[in-house]
């Protein structure tokens, strides 16, 4: 049986918003501290901080605002390895695998999980360790593999996916587009606004719905 | 094998066709009529907590499990197929009401020459100047038989529009290009966006004729002659891969559903996936399916209605042996021939303003056909037909919306620099999207593939499918197109010309590809009948867009809908009352 595993965040880069997000998870506030550890469901906690800092120099924070770490992206990416996009269990996955024209996509046999722990390999055990211009060479030097455009593509969909997954902790990414999530109704608002932004408050699924959601990752793998 | 008792009507398929099909054969006649659905239950209910990017617009929640089963693609007959390990260029739905649930809900009707097109074009440039290996087809029906049939489907469903050409008179901000129409649209047109507004003015300014997309999504509360009541549209923006939570875009479950839950003689069965259409000289004696549990049945039926996607007609008429698959080389044979799929693209247009584009409905906005059919082409540049230029709000989700930034603002498609100008540029962009006629090629066909299978482990269906010259005149032309109206929007257009690339499977085109069972007046260029009848087995129907020969420059639901109804006419008044061949 594999042993629990967390990845510890402080608590601050999280803007003390990470409470409501992942209340669909046990999870522990180490007030002493002013950490937060948040179980795993995939992931070693060594693997996570690695791919939390590749992450973090996709869609970094910085003084354009919260980037991938505040939004806790590998959080997101934790979990949807974890469930059954993670083992391809919706993909057709029968043999026999052939290189083909980029017009077919990706022909492989390995799965998201399988890619990840590949590139984890890729980008070394000290990738988290190393100072940030080497750890853009390094993801530079890899931006053609498979592994770099799923991790590219899971970062974007950890930044700004319904916080439901684990990502866009307290709306972080919403609010930084200012996308004001699902909403039932915008008939008196769609043909109003001309010209001039307008950005209602986001709220989540479950905020709006006030009853929880099922996300896919949830089901078996 | 379990022997289930006879029903008088098998359907396979639950959603549009099959389900308008029961529906016909259920309020008209005694018949007892069973739908045998592979996918599971589905309702209003169920899509109240859909409201999600990921789950339904890009994990895909909806479609049919492509795990259990894909299609295999090749470009040419002289290559391998491999499989479509995921969508993907088209995206079939599953479960009760099938992708009828999820759709988008564009309702067009086709101008009467694309029912006529071989004979149109020849006689309009002569044969000798058609493209050689051009395998379009007259379809045996006319607009004119179908135009009653139309104005029923649209009733059912409450679309919503301006009419341009009614009876011949000829209405300003209505499609004055349309088939001419009995009846003003059922509900008036959608409120529209920023863009689409935008889009309006500039294209007036240049002389062309913009109008509303004709929609499925309501505009006010509407019942349908059928004593339906549904909602108006709330303009959420979560409607092309999702259900609808209140029911204002019309659906199979919202729509045909409700009727036909009140008859006894209606029975649908979930779960069951349909493997082989029975038969034994000439006759259809029913399907065979297997169950959830994986049990196996026979079904006996006395008339059998195939009304599954597209694809998947085909690939049961194969799998069941019947008709005479077609070969590309010889010419000959009909199943499998004439597939098709519509011309779509998007050309990006950047604006300096925010266009609060996260509100919308599936069909909102505004488009011109001042080039569909072959409206102001001449043909000497060999661009034979076009089609529709449109703006779009479906409302912008912020996964898929993200990082769409004018080429070459950043060396990367991530980093520091990435962010800040995915940034700047978020919320500024449209799309000027074109929806093309695809005509039919000879070396474009389905047939079954010999290496890869599907969880039963049958073959699967294997389609051969390549762009030719004109379908990039088509690309270029709406280009250029495009790029007279942006300017005029006060925006710039995405300096990236359309390139050559071939057919991609990967990258969502539509879920409109079609043909395969194609329908005509002669048995030797077609599988199916004017009516849909099979010519081979005359108490099978197989109906869908796989009876298109071509591809209209529209989406094909409603003229899918027009047909069944048509053919349902047919079934009902002629083909019960005398059982056999009704041509």
């Amino acid at each position: 049986m594999k042993r629990r595993e967390f990845l510890t965040i402080p608590a601050a880069a999280l803007g003390g918003t990470l409470l409501y997000t992942l209340a669909r998870e046990p999870f522990r506030l180490q007030a002493q501290d002013g950490t937060v550890k948040v179980p795993l469901r995939f992931f070693t906690a060594a693997e996570a901080r690695v791919i939390g800092a590749a992450c973090e120099r996709i869609f970094p924070s910085d003084a354009n605002g919260p980037g991938a770490k505040e939004a806790g992206v590998v959080i997101y990416i934790d979990r949807q390895l974890a469930g059954p996009y993670g083992a391809d269990k919706y993909r057709y996955t029968k043999g026999p695998f052939v290189d083909s024209y980029p017009e077919h996509g990706y022909q492989g046999k390995e799965n998201p999980r399988e890619t990840y722990h590949q590139g984890i390999i890729q980008l070394g055990s000290d990738f988290a360790e190393l100072p940030v211009e080497a750890q853009i060479q390094k993801l530079q030097s890899m931006e053609k593999t498979h592994f770099f455009q799923l991790l590219r593509a899971h970062t974007v969909e950890g930044m700004f996916s319904d916080p439901m997954h684990g990502g866009n902790v307290g709306l972080i990414g919403w609010q930084l587009i200012g996308y004001p999530g699902p909403r039932m109704s915008y008939k008196e608002d769609v043909d109003q606004h001309f010209g001039a932004a307008w950005r209602p408050k986001p709220a989540s699924l479950e905020q709006i719905m006030r009853r929880p959601a099922k996300p896919w990752e949830d089901e078996k793998a | 094998m379990t022997n289930l008792k006879p029903v008088d009507v098998a359907i396979v398929g639950g959603g549009w066709t099959g389900l308008a099909m029961a529906k016909e054969l259920v309020s008209r006649t005694s018949l007892n009529v069973l739908a045998l659905e592979r996918g599971k239950p589905q309702s209003i209910a169920d899509y109240a907590m859909d409201m999600d990017e990921l789950d339904y617009n890009i994990r895909l929640r909806m479609m049919q499990n492509i795990a259990e089963e894909t299609v295999t693609h090749r470009h040419s007959a002289r290559d391998a197929a491999v499989p479509v390990r995921q969508y993907g260029s088209f995206h079939p739905g599953t479960g009760v009401g099938g992708a009828g649930e999820h759709w988008t809900g564009m309702c067009f009707r086709f101008l009467p020459d694309v029912f006529t097109l071989r004979t149109h074009l020849t006689e309009k440039h002569g044969a000798a100047r058609l493209p050689a290996d051009l395998a379009v087809k007259d379809w045996g029906v006319t607009y004119d038989q179908l135009e009653p049939h139309y104005w029923y489907a649209e009733q059912m469903m409450g679309v919503s529009g301006k009419a341009g050409n009614l009876r011949g008179k000829l209405i300003d901000g209505g499609n004055i290009f349309e088939s001419p129409r009995s009846h003003e649209y059922p509900t008036p047109p959608l409120k529209h966006s920023y863009a689409s507004h935008l889009f309006e003015e500039a294209t007036r300014q240049l002389g062309y004729h913009p109008y509303p997309t004709p929609a499925a999504n309501l505009s006010e509360n509407y019942t349908n002659p059928d004593g339906v009541t549904r909602p108006a549209c709330a303009y959420c923006g979560y409607c092309s891969r999702f259900g609808c939570m209140i029911g204002a875009k019309s659906q199979p479950t919202n729509t045909l559903m409700p009727v036909l839950r009140k008859h006894k003689s209606f029975q649908l069965r979930t779960g069951s996936w349909v493997r082989r259409i029975v038969h034994e000289n000439g006759r259809a004696t029913g399907v065979q399916f297997t169950d959830a549990n994986g049990e196996e049945f026979f079904q006996p039926a006395e008339t059998v209605v195939l009304a599954s996607f597209t694809l998947n007609n085909s690939r049961l008429l194969y799998l069941s042996k019947i008709g005479t698959p077609y070969d590309p080389a010889a010419g000959k044979g009909t199943l499998g021939r004439n597939l098709t799929h519509q011309v779509e693209g998007g050309i990006r247009i950047f604006f300096d303003k925010p266009l609060n584009a996260f509100m919308g409905a599936g069909s909102l906005g505004r488009r011109i056909s001042d080039f569909d059919g072959d409206h102001g082409l001449t043909g000497s540049d060999g661009l034979l037909r076009y089609g529709m230029l449109s703006l779009n709000g479906n409302g912008d989700l912020p996964i898929g919306a993200f990082g769409a930034i004018p080429p070459g603002s950043t060396k990367s498609n991530w980093g520091a620099e990435w962010k800040a100008a995915s940034l700047q540029w978020h919320d500024r962009v449209a799309q000027l999207n074109m929806y093309g006629e695809h005509m039919a090629y000879r070396q474009n066909y389905i047939d079954l593939d010999p290496t890869y299978t599907d969880k039963f482990g049958d073959p699967l269906l294997r389609f051969t499918l390549d762009w030719t010259d004109h379908e990039h005149k088509q690309r270029e032309f709406a280009y250029e197109l495009a790029a007279k109206i942006a300017p005029a929007m006060g925006a710039k257009i995405d300096p990236t010309r359309p390139s050559r690339a071939r057919y991609n499977v990967i990258n969502y085109q539509s879920t409109h590809i079609q043909g395969g069972v194609v329908m005509g007046a002669t048995p030797d260029a077609s599988v199916v009948n004017p009516y849909l009848q099979h010519w081979d087995v005359p108490n099978l129907w197989v109906i869908g867009a796989s009876s298109f020969p071509q591809t209209a420059s529209g989406n094909p639901t409603l003229t899918v809908l027009a047909l069944t109804f048509w053919a349902a006419d047919a079934m009902i008044d002629k083909y019960l009352k005398h059982p056999g061949r009704l041509v």
